[in-house]
């Protein structure tokens, strides 16, 4: 196994066709947003599932940071999710609701996180970097449960009361407010990771990516790009854990848990790596799935999910980003 | 924009009030139990109890017809209970939200019930706390330390004088702690050890390992509705029993449900607890027939009869409030009733919407080939003691 | 004490045998199979079923176990995963993961998901009292049998001819075919073996690991741990990994129970950073 990351299969990059393609691609994207303001108005039930999935996105998206974009595979990145998670609901708890400033402290927090175990995280080879995500996440899943006082232990976190946000829209029981909130969020920080992977950080990114040994030569410092990648990745879990414990108004263990981390990898590396849309295209479709299997037949769900998990590598790479390019036949 | 949503949320309240006034309407109840994960015996159990209310008692009550409206909370995730108690109430336009089958997520889904005016009953779920969480909660399974109070007592009077506790790390677990250490030490007993294990993947063996080291007389275990095999095979493995340590607990470790898998390790284990299928009336013969009709006969355990009888409260909320679908008129309906249930008498408090009802103390024996848990003695009424 | 850390030993050693499967699996074909305790449970299963309703003896069991586990490894190998040597490790762990959850669902679906309960014969039930200690029968029988299994792959590694084609496919693949070594059919028997041995861990770990569906990922954790603090390229490096991790463990949750899997966790992650590449492996260069 070589050096900073595993194989790394495609390099995706952004289309630079002049012209036709890049309207057609403009047009696209513009009508991927649309839709989900659309899904507001189509589906007025269900929001509560919305706002899930649009929080399961950011998630992916952060983890596209990390794994798509600078290659480092993770297996505790639910550890800033949890982290965001919690120090959102606890400000809300402790008598402070405003929903902004719990998002920019949870990113803070996750962002101090990430700094701190970087360093632990980058050091040694490929697995052993990754079994350091999977201890230190594990290890703060135990301490968050004996910390009872603070975290309500197995019981989750409770009273967390939100204010409206911006002081004008009350978190209501459809679920409103929620949607719009975890959406226009999404959005935002969504444009702010296109900006940075397509200027030269991203770009430093996707060379260490590709050879690690050479990115030097390309004047590009590996082991400080990683930790900042590493640390943006984090600031964006917990902005995502965040939004959860400020729309559901509760916190539990789960936030911080194995499962968490490896579901939000299945969703990355279902939708394709590095391309952004890819994180958010696996975090719709998988959520849909366990949502529309798990209604029809609440103990099977995990055997269809687990046939399509089987049958996607073997029909073809890049998950499914990849097999939407080879449909619509992008570059 | 502040209006518009004042005024959205407006109409919409009157939307799911609307009903009410319709009649001959079907009276949806949102059933939430764990029918996927580590958990799924209780739901599997619930499911059935409800399924035998409405072939015992039939579908119409107060002029309405139940339907239940079943989704799977699919293990420990509160969140997704939460969002399902949100569709239940906002999609399928449910008049009940019940089950419940941990502390936490009956948690989660209160402030729903507090917000959508639904009755919420929970029917296995056993911290004490619960029902304060919305004015909305009514419980028909029980709580902690109603079950433990009653075998602490029991253990003073019978010349046990120490005690070691082991309980699973969670709400329920820590009130049982709580309430066998008042109980015990009040009586003059002690505690020498206090130990917790974790809610998941628990491994007894090094926790049992200690108690043996310790050698108290007694050992007061809880562990959630079907984990006392796996303790109980650890506790005979371990030789506790040949150190001369009894076996004491709630009557979760000796769960109906698996009892009779257990083997000769049980015999003799004496627990308190509100239910038992030995139980010996004409409502619990008759509610075992017909469970047993449903369930591949099967035996029915406490978590069912608290899904039989949080069926049978919210029918009789209906027909006291004569088929009227408002929330608060069923509240004030299902409060202070009381029935003979197949576990004994019990009552929904008016006040602090909690069930009242007889706790009996059991000894495990062998009948007709078959471990059960027969009752000996009991204490009438149990209040939970509050928080 | 000494009963606590024979447990811890006994664990340790289960941990092995579950986990040694993966350690070769990994090192010698570099595929990411997040699915090995699928095998496990699987055998598991098979010898739960077999005890319970059919009346087989132990040990019989046992090997039927092994045995089963073994030849659904060959089915799978030969049609699945050979599909996917060489790419990119993330599909792999898609592609095995997807595996576990139809493992899980379909035993689910079959044996419902309740824990699964075995009665140990007579002769390994109980505790033998030895100078005043009491160790329990099956946890002796762990010990015996496991340590067995080690010392055999040990040998069978280093003093056989297919261990010496092994550790040359798994050093280097391309010189290794450039020398007439038929690497492919050896990724078959190891992948066999390797999942034999699983089937063999899960069978064996019924009583003292427990079983349920959802046993291949409540486990992958140790497994993963064992394989990476161990190193992915020799049988003593996992052994001692399992054992160290097994004591650490048990003897945590005995000394400090408040602690609880913490204990295990920053083991873990301590002695990833002291030493990355594993306990005992060589830097291989690739």
């Amino acid at each position: 196994m070589s050096g900073a990351g595993l194989h790394a299969d495609r390099i995706a990059q952004p289309a630079k066709l002049p012209g036709r393609g890049a309207l057609l691609r403009i047009g696209l994207e513009a009508l991927a947003w649309l839709a989900w303001v659309a899904a507001y108005f189509a589906f007025p039930d269900y929001l509560p599932l919305l706002s899930g999935i649009a929080i399961a996105a950011l998630f992916a998206l952060s983890l596209d940071i990390l794994v798509g974009f600078a290659g480092v595979v993770t297996l505790g990145h639910a550890a800033f999710f949890g982290l965001g998670a919690y120090s959102a609901g606890i400000l809300a708890q402790q008598g402070w609701g405003e929903p902004l400033s719990g998002l920019v402290l949870a990113a803070l927090l996750a962002a101090l996180l990430g700094v701190v175990t970087a360093p632990l995280v980058l050091r040694g080879g490929d697995l052993a970097g990754l079994m350091v995500t999977l201890g230190l996440g594990l290890m703060l899943y135990e301490a968050a449960n004996k910390a009872h006082a603070i975290t309500g232990g197995a019981d989750g976190l409770q009273g967390v009361e939100m204010w409206p946000v911006l002081g004008l829209w009350r978190f209501d029981l459809f679920g409103r407010t929620a949607y719009l909130y975890s959406l226009a969020v999404l959005f935002l920080l969504f444009l702010l990771a296109r900006l940075i992977m397509s200027a030269p950080f991203g770009l430093g990114l996707r060379a260490i990516k590709g050879n690690a040994r050479r990115a030097p030569a390309l004047g590009v410092p590996v082991k400080r790009r990683l930790i900042a990648a590493y640390v943006l990745a984090a600031a964006y879990a917990g902005v995502a854990g965040a939004l959860l414990a400020q729309t559901t108004q509760f916190v539990s263990l789960d936030a911080l848990g194995f499962q968490r981390s490896a579901e939000g990898l299945l969703m990355l590396v279902l939708g394709g790596l590095g391309s952004l849309y890819g994180a958010i295209l696996g975090a719709v479709a998988f959520t849909l799935a366990h949502h529309l299997l798990s209604e029809m037949s609440p103990q099977f769900w995990q055997f269809w999910i687990g046939v399509a998990l089987v049958a996607l590598p073997l029909i073809g790479r890049g998950g499914l980003m990849g097999l939407l390019r080879r449909a619509v036949r992008l570059p | 924009m502040m209006v518009t949503r004042r005024a959205l949320l407006a109409a919409s309240g009157a939307a799911l009030a609307a009903p009410a006034l319709a009649q001959g309407e079907a009276a949806k109840v949102g059933l939430i139990l764990p029918m996927s994960g580590p958990f799924a015996s209780t739901g599997r159990q619930i499911e059935a109890a409800v399924r035998t209310f409405l072939r015992m008692s039939g579908e119409s009550h107060g002029g309405k017809k139940l339907e239940i409206v079943l989704r799977d909370d699919t293990g420990v995730a509160p969140d997704v209970t939460r969002r399902l108690a949100q569709e239940l109430v906002v999609r399928e336009r449910v008049r009940f939200l019940a089950g419940f089958g941990l502390t936490p997520l009956a948690f989660a889904a209160a402030p729903v019930a507090t917000e959508a005016k639904v009755p919420m009953v929970v029917m296995a779920a056993a911290t004490s706390v619960i029902v304060q969480r919305s004015p909305f909660i009514l419980r028909t399974s029980f709580t902690l330390p109603q079950a433990t109070m009653p075998i602490a007592e029991w253990a003073a009077k019978n010349g046990v004088k120490s005690a070691a506790t082991l309980v699973t790390d969670y709400a329920p677990g820590l009130d049982a702690e709580r309430a066998f250490k008042e109980r015990f030490t009040a009586q003059g007993g002690q505690v020498p050890l206090e130990l917790r294990t974790p809610l998941r993947n628990p491994d007894y063996a090094p926790f049992l390992q200690r108690v043996r080291d310790a050698r108290p007389e007694a050992l007061f275990i809880f562990v959630p509705s079907g984990e006392g095999a796996a303790l109980m095979k650890q506790f005979a493995e371990r030789g506790l029993r040949e150190a001369g340590i009894r076996l004491i607990g709630t009557g979760d470790v000796v769960d109906d449900d698996i009892l009779n898998d257990m083997g000769d390790a049980a015999l003799g284990v004496v627990t308190s607890h509100h239910y038992s299928a030995a139980h010996d009336s004409a409502e619990n013969r008759a509610f075992r027939e017909a469970y047993g009709q449903v369930a591949s006969n099967a035996r029915p355990n406490f978590m069912a009869v608290g899904g039989f009888d949080g069926m049978r409260l919210i029918a009789e909320g209906l027909k006291k409030a004569e088929g009227n679908l408002d929330g608060e008129r069923l509240l004030a309906a299902m409060k202070g009733q009381s029935w003979m249930s197949p576990r004994g008498q019990i009552t929904i408090d008016a006040n602090t919407r909690d069930i009242v009802q007889d706790i009996h103390i059991r000894r495990v024996e062998r009948r007709d080939g078959q471990l059960w848990n027969v009752e000996f003695d009991r204490v009438p009424q149990v209040r939970d003691p509050g928080t | 004490m000494v009963t606590v850390l024979i447990d811890g030993v006994a664990s340790g050693m289960l941990l092995f045998v579950l986990a040694c499967g993966l350690s070769v699996t990994l090192g010698l074909m570099n595929f990411v199979n997040l699915a090995h305790g699928a095998f496990g449970m699987a055998g598991g299963y098979v010898c739960a079923v077999l005890l319970n309703r059919y009346g087989v003896p132990f040990v019989p069991a046992l090997l039927a176990a092994a045995v089963f586990a073994a030849a659904v490894g060959v089915a799978l190998e030969r049609t699945l995963y050979v599909r996917l040597y060489g790419r990119d490790h993330l599909d792999q762990v898609l592609f095995s993961i997807g595996l576990v959850f139809v493992a899980s669902a379909t035993v689910d679906w079959l044996m419902g998901a309740r824990q699964q309960l075995i009665q140990l014969p007579a002769w390994l039930s109980g505790r033998v009292e030895w100078a005043g200690i009491g160790i329990g029968r099956y946890r002796l029988f762990l010990i015996l049998v496991c340590g067995a299994i080690a010392a055999a792959l040990h040998l069978g590694l280093v003093r056989t001819r297919f261990g010496a084609r092994l550790r040359a496919a798994v050093d280097d693949g391309v010189v290794a075919r450039g020398l007439g070594i038929p690497v492919n059919r050896i990724f078959a028997v190891t992948f066999a073996l390797g999942s034999g041995l699983a089937g063999l861990g899960g069978a064996l770990g019924v009583e003292v690991l427990g079983l349920d569906p959802a046993f291949p990922l409540k486990w992958l954790v140790h497994v993963l741990i064992v394989v990476a603090v161990g190193g992915a390229n020799t049988i003593l490096g996992p052994f001692l990994a399992a054992l160290l991790l097994g004591v650490v463990d048990v003897a945590g949750k005995y000394w400090v129970p408040q602690l609880g899997a913490f204990a295990i966790y920053t083991a873990m992650v301590l002695l990833l950073l002291a030493r990355p590449q594993g306990l005992l492996a060589k830097a291989a260069a690739r």
